[in-house]
């Protein structure tokens, strides 16, 4: 963030809260106790439409101001926040269609509306970044009433591919509602931040896929986080594959099952009986979330017509295949363009509203190895709500780094500050399997940002003696065996062996069979050896690794519970 | 961070394993062995990361400059590649004609076709609804028409779903390559023009990878696989695309199945046209293919080759039998010359022998004779016989070559005494060999 933040509130007279500002919803949290809590609005809301309604000169926002695009769309204003920073040829309004349409003044993205009272007022024209304001002082508005403290600060997630101009104009319009903006952090970082500050959580060294699963766009990163750093791989952002596509799905669907009954009346035609069917349709989808069976009814959908239907789970996933299997395919080329492979993955965290889906989830389970934990409702009972994870990451945040002035926290993010090496080979120390045949156990992971230490304790043979410490650099690649083809003589032997009953299914079983496939480990270049000598029986050693700032190598190696051991540097 | 216990041991230090201070650097981390990247600036751990690595140093804005552009990008805006001049009869299409229309070229990708990416075609849909959205032209104070941002939206439909895109790539007649004509063909080239036709039909092999047409330089192997493949091509290429529409089921029952039914046949047949295409297509291109010839007349020499050699090798064999079986008779033949030579030879060897022995006997019966039976004037016949009697005895006794011998010592001897000490010594050596009796004997006793 290059801009100069106008002076905030001193460290001591803060209150920060976490901020998630998405272009379909909006959260709140604030911790206490160390422990994220998301905040419902004076609504009830804790996802809170990104949507500004007025009537009357009279402002609404969030799901009241959502109601009214069925009466009142050309006065309200949603799906803005992707148009901060952006001049009017590079925005798609796709998603505006049902509601005020974005406009060119100038280059700069702005919306018509009547936001006075009275039957003549003018209409007044609002750049995107004053709506922004607007809306983001109601949800400072209603986090102050909860906390019962003005709010002054807030960390705001942002997505990977924000730009230093739509920054630039976040900052802006957080500044013009008198809120401080301590830091803007990125979406699928809070995320993982929001799962890594669980008190059951260890800093363990993972590879972790974060799906951002939202209205109007699916945003997918590959994080690697090493002793508790984050270090994003990969991204991919994707605007065809989101809730918006699943809403059409259903619209599409009960459409037609409503010209069934009603031939040539066809409710996406018209503007208002499309918001409605838009409306219901995504609280059925919604529904389809947590039960097999969701009903669907809307007053006067089309001509004065009311309509009611059901659809069940099934149909659904069916009716909506190719958006889920769009999913799908959009998370496996993030990990392929990171350069690694499903078996490199250790979590996958499913956020975003959409990502509530049990299909989706579940389609995940098929082309990840049991290994990969799936972190969504439907995969996992410990997951977090995705909705919420965000805006705990960013609360989190905001209390860790609230009492910082704020050019020290300008400084602590500074550039100089974040880039830095990452090894790009494990490194590792030999050890030797019962064949005699050598192995490397990785210390250090690849993708771990230096200075980094790490420290492994490794079994001597049984006998004791002098033992050789060889560390080596090691990458990893994957083995596909094929499965061995079945001879029609082999088949035939195994049903007689089997019991009568069970041959069958066995036959079935072996028929689908896959190829295996398991990630090794190659054993690089030797860095350095080392000898720890006469080791007890039954004795262990212990071995740390370090890397410098400079690639520079300490080792030491000592044998556990005993003096001495050796010391060895390799400079870069 | 817990440490981790590994189970799996250690290896033993190798016997004669020497270093100083038992440490032995070998390699080390170099510039290349890593990658900048940048570290989000979040969570506890980065805060402790910010606090080493300030170390109460102040950093400048081109500090941040320089710093940034050192890290490795993950965010490319990668545009350059999707950005086709839009053909303004193309702008003019009726969405209605939707299956009419060439989705590549109305997303701007026609040069990728199917080698489109899944993002290429995302990116490609995107910056055309940036342009063409409607809600953007009539803000740009343009007519609403939105019928190619209809097309637009039809085409990215079709490209983003697999199974839909395969149907469309299936009959997109701008991606095929038509085979080389013999015009073409007249010119050289053969192995680029088919090439390229055989990679583009590559584009509906179930099965990857697609072995190469390869050139002249090929080897035998990789031709025969070449074909082999082709002639054995397992294809999705499918023709729904070109199917009838069919009646809502509202409409009528039996007209919608009729259609369907038609439908199904003309895939049926087009599939089977297809599979002919690409027969005759293997057939002119293997007709064609000079590889395939040299290879045959090259098994025909080595055939050849082989059938020459092997009548040389019988030839040579039945000589060589003729002449095994000529040297045998000879070596018969010369063997019995000489077995008969041998016989002739022994015979004459006997008879000399006998003649030798006859004529010993004769010097030694004359010995005695000469001697005069050993007395002086005449020998009473029973000297005589008594003396030829022992000299009969003894003939009898001895071999040829001892006559011989005994022949040798009497001849020349004329002195009786000296004869008789001869015959006395040998009857002495007979009967100390106890082939002759001291009994026997009459007239040499000592
Ligand atoms: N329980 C649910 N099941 C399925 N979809 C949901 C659920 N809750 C929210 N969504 C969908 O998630 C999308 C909004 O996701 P969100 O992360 O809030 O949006 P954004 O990131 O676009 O601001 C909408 O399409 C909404 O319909
Ligand atoms: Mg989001």
């Amino acid at each position: 963030m290059s801009e100069t933040r106008t002076s905030g509130p001193a460290p001591a007279d803060r209150t920060a809260i976490g901020i998630t500002f998405g272009n379909s919803n909006s959260s709140i949290a604030s911790t206490v106790d160390d422990k994220a809590e998301v905040i419902a609005n004076e609504d009830g809301d804790r996802q809170i439409p990104t949507i500004l309604s007025y009537v009357d000169g009279e402002e609404y926002y969030g799901q009241q101001a959502k109601a009214f695009l069925v009466r009142n769309p050309q006065n309200t204003v949603a799906y803005f926040r992707d148009f901060l920073g952006k001049d009017f040829k590079s925005i798609d309004p796709t998603h505006n269609h049902a509601s005020a349409h974005p406009q060119d003044v100038n280059g700069t993205v702005s919306f018509t509306i009547k936001d006075k009272e009275g039957e003549d007022a003018e209409p007044s024209t609002l750049s995107v970044e004053e709506v922004s304001t607007r809306f983001l002082r109601r949800l400072v508005t209603s986090a102050t009433e909860y906390l019962g403290k003005k709010v002054t600060s807030a960390v705001i997630t942002v997505p990977t591919n924000f730009s230093d101009k739509q920054k630039s104009a976040l900052l802006a319009a957080a500044n013009a509602a008198d809120l401080e903006v301590l830091q803007l952090i990125s979406e699928p970082v809070a995320a993982v931040l929001a799962y890594d500050a669980r008190p059951e959580a260890e800093v363990q060294d993972k590879i972790v896929v974060v799906a951002e699963l939202g209205g109007t766009r699916s945003d997918v990163a590959v994080v690697a986080s090493r002793g508790g750093m984050y270090t994003v791989l990969a991204t991919v952002h994707d605007y065809e594959f989101n809730g918006s596509a699943l809403d059409k799905v259903l619209i599409d669907h009960f459409a037609k099952e409503f010209m069934k009954k009603h031939a040539g009346v066809d409710p996406r035609e018209n503007a208002r009986s499309l918001a409605k069917l838009k409306f219901e349709c995504e609280a059925t989808k919604k529904a389809l979330s947590i039960g097999v069976n969701a009903a669907f009814s809307v007053e006067s959908l089309a001509e004065g017509i009311d309509f009611a239907s059901t659809i069940n789970r099934l149909r659904y996933e069916t009716i909506g295949r190719t958006v889920f299997e769009g999913f799908t395919r959009l998370i496996e080329s993030v990990i392929k363009k990171a350069g690694l492979d499903v078996l490199d993955v250790d979590e996958v965290i499913l956020s975003g509203g959409t990502s509530h889906t049990p299909r989706i989830a579940n389609n995940l389970v098929n082309i990840f190895p049991a290994t990969t934990t799936i972190l969504a409702p439907s995969t996992n009972t410990t997951a977090v709500n995705p909705s919420e994870l965000l805006a705990r990451g960013a609360a989190l945040q905001a209390s860790l780094i609230q009492e910082y002035e704020a050019a020290d926290i300008d400084q602590s993010t500074h550039a100089a500050v974040t880039t830095v090496p990452h090894i790009t080979n494990a490194i590792g120390v030999i050890s030797v399997s019962e064949s005699g045949e050598e192995t490397f156990v990785p210390v250090i992971a690849p993708e771990t940002a230096v200075p980094a230490r790490r420290t492994v304790v490794v079994a001597a043979p049984k006998a004791g003696g002098d033992v050789l410490i060889k560390i080596a650099e090691g990458n990893t690649h994957i083995k596909v065996t094929k499965p061995e083809p079945k001879a029609n003589g082999s088949k035939a032997a195994k049903v007689e062996d089997a019991d009568d009953s069970d041959a069958d299914f066995s036959d079935d079983e072996s028929e689908d069979e896959e190829e295996k496939r398991e990630k090794v480990w190659k054993i690089g270049a030797t860095l350095a050896e080392a000898a720890v000598r006469g080791v007890k029986k039954g004795g262990k050693v212990e071995i740390s690794i370090n890397v410098n700032a400079d690639l520079a190598v300490t080792v030491t190696a000592r044998e556990v519970g005993a003096k001495g051991g050796v010391r060895g540097t390799l400079s870069a | 961070m817990a440490t981790t216990l590994v189970q799996q041991p250690l290896p033993t230090l190798p016997e004669g394993w020497a270093a100083e201070k038992d440490f032995k650097p070998i390699g080390s981390l170099t510039k290349a062995s890593a990658t900048q990247r940048t570290i989000e600036p979040v969570g506890p751990h980065f805060l402790a990361h910010a606090r080493r690595a300030r170390h109460k140093r102040t950093f400048s804005e081109d500090d941040r400059i320089q710093a940034q552009e050192r890290a490795k990008n993950v965010e490319e805006e990668n545009e350059s590649d999707i950005s086709e001049p839009e053909d303004p009869m193309m702008l003019q299409r009726e969405a209605k004609d939707w299956k009419a229309q060439d989705h590549y070229k109305v997303l701007g990708i026609s040069k990728y076709r199917y080698k489109a990416t899944e993002e290429q075609i995302k990116r490609a849909h995107r910056k055309k609804v940036l342009k063409h959205h409607p809600d953007k032209k009539a803000a740009a104070g343009r007519t609403e028409d939105d019928n190619f941002f209809k097309c637009i939206q039809k085409a990215t439909e079709v490209l983003l779903d697999p199974v839909k895109r395969r149907q469309f790539d299936s009959v997109d007649e701008e991606a095929e390559v038509e085979p080389p004509t013999k015009k073409q063909l007249a010119n050289g080239n053969f192995y680029k023009l088919w090439s390229k036709c055989f990679k583009a039909e590559a584009r509906f092999s179930k099965t990857h990878p697609v072995p190469a047409f390869g050139d002249e330089k090929s080897s035998k192997e990789d031709v025969e696989n070449f074909y082999n493949f082709w002639y054995n091509f397992d294809s999705w290429r499918t023709f729904e695309y070109l199917d009838e529409d069919v009646p809502d089921d509202n409409e009528n029952r039996d007209q919608k199945r009729h259609v369907e039914r038609k439908n199904a046949n003309a895939r049926k047949k087009k599939k089977a046209e297809d599979n002919a295409r690409l027969r005759k297509m293997l057939d002119d291109c293997s007709a064609g293919d000079e590889r395939i010839k040299r290879f045959r007349q090259e098994a025909n020499a080595a055939k050849n080759r082989k059938r020459l050699e092997k009548e040389a090798a019988e030839k040579k064999a039945l000589e060589e039998a003729q002449a095994a079986k000529e040297a045998e008779a000879k070596a018969a033949k010369e063997a019995e010359e000489k077995a008969k030579l041998d016989r002739e030879s022994s015979k004459k060897a006997k008879e000399a022998a006998k003649t030798a022995v006859k004529k010993n006997k004769r010097v030694l019966r004359g010995s005695v004779k000469d001697a005069n039976y050993f007395v002086s004037g005449d020998a009473s016949p029973a000297t005589i016989d008594a003396v030829l009697g022992d000299v009969e005895l003894v003939q009898a006794k001895v071999d040829p070559e001892e006559i011989a011998a005994l022949a040798g010592k009497l001849s020349g001897l004329k002195v009786a005494d000296e004869i008789k000490a001869v015959w006395e010594q040998e009857v002495q050596r007979l009967i100390a060999a106890g082939k002759v009796k001291d009994s026997e004997i009459k007239a040499f006793k000592a």
